[in-house]
């Protein structure tokens, strides 16, 4: 009996010692940030100067897919006939199953065009069994979203710029580093 | 505490000369203090454990099997989902394999990176161990702290690869990418408030007068018997078995740390749950000391985005994750896909252990015993 009281004596202590301000957020009203890495569905990009998408449809995304969530095709880019892009194919149709799909980011890693991203959406849940099965124009709304947000500049311009950078400060071509 | 048979009695045989008066008590799967979908069958004698029979695969999801046809690459994100609660020590263990087998080097900032990460991971880890031994002894507070705790940990994980849990971060010879830049301001601010939670769990629960008396000699495994059992990690230091791999076969950079095994005396449910709060203190030590020796350089691998084809040949390498030793065993035939993987899951080895833990102890106490298990089902049934 002494011990119980002792128990429940070191316990209220404890809370008492514990309380802080409330982490709390009221998550459905009151929206969580994220942070800036965060990994949410997979989107595609929109090139604002040519208006067109990034993605050639080169399939390379779907090829290094762990779970086979994403389907593409690639047509004849009518823009590069009138010498508008230098995009030879351009996308046609892109699907991706976002139920199937588990948020890896082996896609974004392995697409040579900066055309994939990671978006920040993470509030997609439908009623529908096939709700989540996203089409071209979704995709790519999912991902101006994105862009609009995050002032997105395409990875490998970054990489130029920061190799750039650092050339000039070392004063000698300097190798970039994995960052 | 009555004392064990010296051999345990056939599962049949017991069935046959059964006696009336047991009763057949169904536990699970969906039941809360199993921590996950685990089923077991008790018979019980009043409120005597007579026998049990666990019953696993309800989370099978034949991740061995995917391996074989997933490349080396993809299966990192196989590796997240087995043990859902450490991922990074079980992405370090697969990467380690194949690194091994392709005789990769690993840059030295990537490997303190994945030291940082993998022991953080730990502290989480046992903080919900912590939280919900507190839930299956009774008690509610603990858990509210040890969660907010883990909480600040995966905000951090968050900010470094993307992910709160499925974090698909360590690479094959390296990281997929460098930490951000405002890394060490986030570790600083995390660090002392990180302890704190700690501390806070430990001090509500460990010494608490009802926790002891819930906990203390309740289901004692000696030495022999538990390496007998395989069983590792918490588990086996609980009995005063000092066995660490960390320590006895240092893998990644673990010889450059000042740290201590702790281990328990009785190897009864409030050792297992001592020797994994001490655990949690000497990992904050170690994340303390590869903060500080954290060197620059390159993080990702030399290998970038090829197809990773290691030779062929075999590779076994063991780590120790926050459950115990794990053990990858890899085959490669040389193409761009594993021949065959086999896990050695702590988990599933330390639950072989149930029986022995659990027959002749009261019903009530079965919760606690498994909760001092601390298994995850998701590598239990892989």
């Amino acid at each position: 009996m002494l011990e119980s009281l002792k128990g429940m004596m070191l316990t209220l202590a404890s809370t008492v010692t514990g309380l802080r301000r409330p982490v709390t957020q009221q998550y459905p009203k009151q929206a969580t940030p994220v942070k800036p890495r965060f990994m949410g569905f997979p989107a595609l990009t929109w090139d604002g100067e040519i208006s067109e998408p990034y993605c050639t449809g080169c399939m390379v995304c779907i090829r290094n897919c762990p779970t086979q969530c994403m389907s593409a095709s690639m047509m004849d880019n009518p823009k590069h006939a009138d010498g508008d892009s230098s995009r030879r194919k351009i996308v046609d149709y892109f699907e991706i199953n976002l139920n199937r799909c588990i948020l890896c980011g082996i896609c974004v890693e392995y697409c040579n065009f900066d055309a994939i991203v990671m978006s920040h959406e993470h509030e997609m849940s439908t009623y529908a069994r096939n709700g989540d099965r996203v089409d071209l124009p979704a995709l790519l709304e999912i991902g101006k979203k994105y862009q609009e947000a995050t002032d997105w500049i395409p990875p490998t311009v970054l990489a130029k710029q920061k190799a750039d950078a650092a050339k000039s400060a070392a004063g000698e071509p300097a190798e970039a580093s994995g960052g | 505490m009555s004392t064990q048979p010296d051999t345990l009695p056939d599962i049949q045989a017991d069935r046959a000369d059964a006696q009336p008066v047991e009763m057949l008590l169904n536990m699970g799967p969906q039941h809360p203090s199993t921590h996950g979908v685990f089923r077991m069958v008790l018979w019980v004698d009043g409120e005597k454990v007579v026998d049990v029979e666990p019953h696993i695969g309800y989370l099978h999801r034949g991740s061995e099997k995917l391996c074989e046809g997933e490349q080396y690459h993809q299966i990192v994100t196989l590796f997240d989902r087995m043990d859902y609660i450490g991922n990074f020590n079980n992405e370090l263990a697969y990467c380690m394999a194949v690194e091994k087998l392709m005789g990769l080097e690993v840059p030295e900032r990537a490997e303190y990176i994945r030291v940082i990460l993998c022991e953080l991971n730990r502290v989480a880890s046992h903080l919900l161990y912590v939280g919900t031994m507190g839930l299956d002894a009774g008690a509610m507070t603990p858990v509210m702290f040890s969660f907010r705790g883990r909480e600040r940990v995966q905000a951090l994980f968050e900010a470094v690869s993307g992910a709160r849990m499925m974090h698909n971060y360590f690479r094959i010879g390296g990281l997929k990418e460098d930490v951000p830049d405002n890394f060490r301001e986030l570790m600083d601010e995390l660090m002392p408030i990180l302890r704190e939670d700690v501390e806070q769990s430990d001090r509500i629960l460990t010494f608490n007068e009802i926790f002891l008396s819930r906990l203390k000699d309740v289901s004692p495994i000696t030495a022999n018997e538990a390496i007998a059992f395989g069983l590792t990690g918490p588990m086996l230091r609980a009995c005063g078995y000092e066995y660490d791999v960390r320590k006895a076969q240092p893998y990644s950079v673990y010889d450059r740390f000042d740290f201590e095994v702790p281990v328990g005396l009785d190897g009864d449910c409030w050792d297992r749950h001592w020797v994994r709060v001490q655990e949690m203190y000497q990992s904050l030590r170690i994340v303390e000391q590869a903060m500080e020796q954290l060197p620059d350089g390159p993080v990702a691998s030399p290998l970038g985005r090829r197809l990773i084809r290691p030779p062929a040949g075999e590779a076994y390498v063991r780590a120790e994750n926050p459950r115990g030793e794990i053990g990858v065993y890899l085959v490669s035939d040389g193409t761009d896909k594993p021949y065959r993987l086999k896990v050695r899951p702590p988990s599933f080895c330390n639950l072989s252990a149930l029986r022995r833990l659990l027959v002749d102890t009261w019903l009530a106490d079965s919760v606690v015993v498994l909760g001092s298990l601390d298994i995850v089902l998701g590598e239990v049934d892989r």
